[in-house]
């Protein structure tokens, strides 16, 4: 049972109704159009500020360290003093680069991630736009950036930018395959492609409870896949510091530097996003079985702070990957991806398709 | 489950956002900063040492190859979709279409991985 | 409303066509051929066809013209080094390509009965609908499909071994 005081429907519905009653209609069709953008606006930068935050935090603790503690309340004012360092500085463009790629780049990568934020579902009637075709449309946006990390790499005219570039675009593109496979694991167990849809699927227990060992490893192959397609440590050879300075993004300064950095934070909430919706049920509380008295106290939980907290839970895991595993060589991980995950991935589809058809899950 | 064309108005809507947020900062960011331009910050950063010869070089084929087999394998992932929505009424005999598919797909994995193309020397 | 729309699409895919060609920097064309395919995405979308218009993205935009750059980069086709063509290429081109397009609107102006797209089936391009025709009365050219894929797998791998010092 999911409480309706917690059903955002009702929300959006009371809005277009008060607003409904004071003006005509075209300008009730603008002013939410306008309040639909300022909250993805600020959605993304109040997102993207606490994930560098917490990224630092989680760093630091993992290091015995304190983190940064100086700027504001245990150095939360840190993060808005570096936003506003990266909006003050130059933005070099270096000699030889190609001036309209230079600057594109930048462009293509971060829209991209901001346009595939539209169909996740963050809690119960909670959904920019809730397409039936959502978990296509996120994977098909986020293969776009791809382009623009290829592009940026090429377009700066350095050895370091283009060698970053081959490597994360060939790491991206290999990783996409078995993400996918994963993604399409769940889309045959729910039997649909709408984000609303394979939360409802969920209602009686997360998919990775349901689906018995299948959907555990489609699980941990989607968080590897997750992690390499980020560009994250044990996979950043793409940005190696030690060898390659920064990889795809070394000539970019200021606010095009910001734009990478803010683009890889949005990604990875989305795909993290993406593995807390397939994997662990989106925003349904965590029932157990006929304990009525304990289902009850965790209906009473609002249905997005269940989603954050899920999704937050995968970006920890993220974010602990980088501290305990060590870099992986080039032939290395193009090798795991090839050679075990991808394998793996198809056989494991199958397995789930006929444990499917045969009715074994839950 | 009926769907038109109006059910996409929102991604046009989304464009727009992400395109105008984008854009306005880095147009509003380009005339915050200072402006100082030398010839020697402007040159590639490679690590101080003296950038040699054009950086936009042939480089290991390793990588095309990369490239292909994605694409070939990525047209598989999107077929998979249309099975994967409606494979509970297809039943088993989708089930052995599906196999043979993939059976196919992986025996040509197999050969890439055995004829050692994806080695690296 | 949908007219106007079709007609701006229309327009943006052929200009940035046209930019394709025109432009001398094959990076640059790239950028423009994903503009390109992008307005043809929203042409499958005005017909319904969401599921084609998605996979138009994901495999031409993400996919065919990353390999696109990726050749590129790794034949250096920098705009210097592009070959000029004599006039005698340019002149055999341009009548090889009329008579095409001279064909072409032959066998286009015959055709006079061209059904509108309201009048047919408009949900046969979603998904659920386009995979139970696939799967079942497409079932054969559907695992040809996958024998063509295996023929171009092993097509590559002999392509990349003949010339394994090309770096």
């Amino acid at each position: 049972m999911i409480l309706s005081i917690y059903n955002f429907t009702l929300l959006t519905d009371k809005i277009h109704s008060f607003l409904s009653a004071h003006m005509s209609e075209e300008f009730v069709l603008t002013t939410e159009l306008v309040l639909i953008g300022l909250l993805i606006v600020t959605f993304v930068a109040v997102l993207a500020m606490v994930l560098i935050y917490t990224e630092r935090k989680v760093a630091a603790y993992m290091q015995l360290r304190e983190g940064p503690n100086r700027v504001g309340i245990y150095g939360t004012g840190q993060v808005v003093a570096d936003v506003l360092k990266l909006v003050l500085k130059e933005g070099i463009t270096p000699n030889g680069a190609d001036k309209l790629m230079f600057n594109l780049a930048p462009y293509i990568v971060l829209s991209t991630c901001i346009m595939a934020l539209a169909p996740i579902a963050f809690g119960n009637g909670l959904v920019l736009w809730d397409l039936n075709i959502g978990v296509l449309y996120i994977t098909s946006i986020t293969s776009l950036g791809v382009i623009g990390i290829l592009i940026a790499g090429w377009s700066s005219n350095n050895k370091y930018s283009m060698l970053g570039a081959m490597r994360s675009g060939a790491q991206i593109v290999s990783y996409e395959l078995s993400a996918g496979l994963c993604i399409i694991s769940i889309v045959v167990l729910a039997g649909s492609m709408q984000m609303s849809e394979i939360v409802n699927s969920q209602a009686d227990g997360w998919w990775i409870f349901k689906g018995h060992l299948p959907v555990i490893v489609a699980f941990i192959i989607f968080i590897i896949a997750a992690t390499a397609e980020l560009n994250r440590a044990p996979f950043d050879l793409a940005e190696a510091e030690s060898e390659l300075t920064a990889g795809f993004h070394t000539e970019y300064s200021g606010m095009k530097f910001a734009m990478f950095f803010l683009a890889e934070y949005i990604n990875m909430f989305v795909l993290c996003a993406m593995a807390a919706t397939l994997f662990l049920g989106g925003w349904m509380p965590f029932h157990i079985g006929h304990w009525t008295t304990f289902n009850n106290v965790m209906d009473y939980i609002p249905s997005p702070l269940w989603f954050l907290g899920k999704t937050f839970f995968i970006i920890f895991i993220i974010m602990w990957f980088r501290w305990t595993f060590p870099r992986l060589r080039v032939d290395q991980l193009l090798d795991l991806e090839w050679k075990y995950l991808l394998p793996i991935s198809m056989i494991n589809l199958l397995m789930i398709a006929l444990m499917n058809i045969l009715g074994w899950h839950f | 489950m009926n769907s038109t064309p109006i059910d996409f108005f929102p991604i046009v809507i989304q464009f727009f956002v992400a395109a105008g947020f984008v854009g306005i900062t880095m147009f509003a960011t380009h005339f915050i900063g200072p402006k100082l331009n030398t010839r020697k910050k402007l040159k590639p950063f490679e690590s101080g040492v003296q950038s040699v010869g054009n950086a936009r070089q042939p480089f290991a084929i390793k990588y095309f190859l990369t490239a292909i087999l994605f694409v070939l394998f990525d047209v598989e992932v999107i077929f998979l979709y249309p099975y994967a929505v409606n494979f509970l009424e297809l039943g088993m005999s989708g089930l052995i279409t599906m196999l043979l598919f993939m059976g196919l797909l992986l025996c040509g994995l197999i050969y890439v991985i055995r004829s050692g193309a994806l080695d690296w020397e | 409303m949908i007219a106007s729309v079709f007609y701006f699409l229309s327009f943006v895919s052929i200009f940035f066509a046209v930019m394709v060609v025109v432009s001398k920097n094959p990076v640059h064309s790239v950028l423009y051929l994903i503009l390109t395919f992008f307005s043809i995405a929203g042409h499958y979308l005005l017909l319904n066809a969401q599921f084609l218009a998605l996979v138009h993205i994901v495999v031409y935009a993400g996919a065919i013209m990353v390999l696109f750059l990726f050749v590129i980069m790794l034949l250096n086709l920098n705009a210097a080094t592009e070959p000029v063509k004599s006039s005698l290429m340019k002149f055999a081109g341009a009548i090889a390509g009329g008579s095409l397009m001279l064909v072409l609107i032959a066998v286009l102006s015959k055709i006079n009965s061209i059904q509108p797209a309201h009048e047919v089936n408009t949900q046969i391009g979603l998904i659920k609908n386009l995979g139970k025709i696939l799967f079942t009365e497409y079932n054969l050219p559907f695992e040809v499909a996958s024998i063509l894929f295996l023929v171009a797998m092993i097509g590559t791998v002999i392509l990349a071994k003949k010339n394994p010092h090309t770096s």
